[in-house]
């Protein structure tokens, strides 16, 4: 019976354990033979509530965990496996025929031209990308903080709207622009004078062409994200400033943009890897074409993989990615606590 | 005199943003104009700003000699199940706001590092996965692989961490089991991140593309992007039909962001500023 007492641990345990010791003797006398019996009811009693409140977080988060686990964690894990071997289609079929084939994928990747031209072809996209993104939503979140008037929260809405709308559907829209028959764009060049452009048929222009779609799409969020920043800029500083007389350009430098670290640093990263993963605006658009110049990293694995159905070969793939990917973020968090002393 | 000074500059501002706003909306106006174009209309050169003959042939056609009814259906039957994700997403945010258990910060972290995990990686050893459950071509198994964001998670959790204690005790002495708790209190009591995160969930779903195109294998479990994605790659594009074909997809977010505005900025806020 102490035994019981101790293992309930809280004072308040114990006193129950109490409790029942003194009825005990009573009920033993009347109906149940041995004090075993309601010694375990009463462990029962206490106990297994305890028991059923311990699965119940566990029973809150398995829903959402298991499937994080499945396609995110396990993934992972069958890429790599997956990588080392020739799985196509027909092993799909008769997982016999599978075989280890140690690190040949990643050997023949290495000696790929098409890979080492995606990875240039990404390489150009986070080049041009990044940098216009940052510039265009900075100087438009700038411009629209300017004021706070119903006017200026209304445009708002227009610059974020393509940030919402699916890719698609935007990337249609922009074909039809680009288009060398009918499209507006050539004709409205053609009305300054301007020889037509091959905005989608011309291997350099049409990597333009299909960042600027994805410049287009991508500036809503970010102007949303460094308006939110500006706005927490605390006004006496910007006061103070103007007190001392600081010109405008010198009071955003030395003033709003250190305040602005965080946010910078932010849509930097979260841009960065968006334009590595870049996929879906070349897919419609140009499906990679012409000869393979807007071929992503993302749409080499996704060709070669649902393409092809070589899928060891695009696992390979796509564990390089993955590597790009850790590696430039380690980058950037590190740049970042080295700038913060 | 620094007044009118200041007047001017913000005229000067409010009309460059203004003439920017118009060329950032022109291509959604382009493709209302365009749908409503007669077929010969859509391709003829120089092309024209507004129909001169506007018809919704193409929009009947996309329903009567397409499918679109079909896919339509099955892209709400996707947003639907994104439901399902939503209610686990905000279960697990109150597993790990409100219970303390061995395993919580492991398992939070891991949640948490998925979120770096890029869908190209997971892309191929899904869709074997998928296969292996037997769930390739189905609209569960489109919806199945982004139907929990750690995100989401990460959200639910910062909000219902303050809901006082003291609350959920009193409901507990009262005899509530766990999961009425969660329904009937924990839920409506987090009704703002609700929100926001329910009408994610459905541009998301709506929007989604990747995922429809890799799982759906045969035309009827087509969602609307798959379908408008193949329209471009048929021999004889027809303009006419892309632009109704895209308008169909994106006039309900449009009409769903001039309702919700404020839940879908504040929600698109929140995720920048983790």
């Amino acid at each position: 019976m102490s035994n019981d007492g101790g293992a309930g641990g809280t004072e308040r345990d114990s006193t129950a354990v109490v409790g029942l010791d003194q009825r005990v003797p009573e009920f033993s006398v009347v109906t149940i033979p041995t004090p075993l019996v309601p010694s375990a009811s009463s462990r029962w009693r206490t106990s297994m509530p305890k028991a059923r409140k311990k699965v119940v977080p566990y029973a809150f988060i398995a829903p959402a965990v298991v499937l994080l686990i499945l396609f995110g964690i396990v993934p992972i894990l069958v890429a790599g496996v997956v990588s080392l071997t020739d799985l196509d289609i027909r092993g799909l079929g008769n997982p016999e025929t599978i075989q280890f084939i140690g690190l040949d994928n990643y050997d023949r990747l290495f000696n790929d031209p098409a890979f080492w031209r995606s990875i240039w072809t990404t390489a150009f996209f986070v080049g041009f990308g990044v940098p216009v993104i940052i510039v265009v939503s900075l100087g438009i979140a700038v411009a629209l903080n300017y004021s706070n008037s119903r006017f200026f929260r209304a445009l708002r809405s227009f610059y974020f709207l393509p940030a919402i709308t699916a890719i698609v559907a935007i990337a249609l829209i922009w074909g039809n622009l680009y288009n060398s028959q009918f499209g507006l764009l050539n004709h409205l060049l053609d009305m300054v004078g301007i020889a037509p452009v091959g905005w989608l048929s011309d291997p350099e222009t049409a990597r333009v062409s299909v960042a600027l779609v994805a410049i287009w799409r991508a500036t809503g969020l970010n102007i949303i994200i460094f308006l939110a920043a500006l706005q927490s800029i605390p006004q006496e500083y910007l006061e103070a400033a103007a007190l001392d007389g600081a010109g405008r350009w010198a009071t955003f430098r030395r003033i709003v943009l250190p305040m602005l670290h965080f946010a910078i640093f932010f849509v930097t990263v979260t841009t960065l890897i968006g334009w590595l993963q870049f996929f879906d605006e070349p897919y419609v658009l140009t499906g990679g074409g012409p000869v393979g110049s807007t071929t992503s990293i993302s749409l080499f694995i996704f060709k070669n993989g649902f393409g092809l159905n070589q899928f060891g070969y695009a696992s390979a793939g796509s564990i390089v990615l993955l590597a790009i990917i850790v590696t430039v973020t380690a980058v950037q968090l590190r740049l970042r606590r080295e700038d913060h002393g | 005199m620094a007044d009118r000074y200041r007047l001017l500059k913000v005229t000067i501002v409010g009309l460059l943003l203004a003439i920017g706003a118009l060329v950032t909306s022109f291509p959604f106006f382009w493709m209302v104009s365009s749908s409503l174009k007669p077929p010969t209309e859509a391709v003829s050169y120089p092309p024209t700003i507004i129909p001169e003959n506007p018809s919704f042939d193409a929009y009947v056609r996309l329903f009567t000699e397409l499918d679109f009814g079909r896919y339509l259906f099955n892209t709400v039957v996707v947003v639907l199940i994104g439901g399902v994700g939503l209610i686990f997403m905000a279960m697990a945010g109150y597993g790990f706001a409100k219970f303390s258990f061995r395993g919580r910060g492991g398992l939070f972290l891991m949640v948490l590092m998925t979120l770096m995990i890029p869908v190209q990686v997971t892309m191929i050893p899904t869709y074997l996965i998928l296969n292996e459950l037997r769930l390739t071509n189905t609209l569960v198994g489109i919806a199945a692989p982004t139907l929990v964001s750690a995100f989401g998670i990460f959200l639910f959790r910062q909000f219902m961490a303050t809901i006082p204690d003291e609350l959920l005790e009193a409901a507990r002495l009262d005899g509530a089991g766990e999961m009425r708790l969660f329904w009937t209190m924990v839920l409506p009591l987090s009704k703002p991140i609700l929100a926001v995160q329910a009408v994610l969930t459905f541009i998301a779903g709506w929007n989604s593309f990747l995922w429809p195109l890799i799982i759906a294998t045969e035309q009827d479990k087509y969602t609307l992007s798959v379908a408008l994605s193949l329209l471009n790659q048929q021999i004889t594009i027809n303009p006419t039909l892309q632009m109704a074909g895209s308008a169909l997809m994106v006039i309900p977010i449009i009409v769903i962001f001039v309702i919700l505005q404020k839940h879908i900025v504040q929600g698109f806020t929140m995720s920048g500023l983790k």
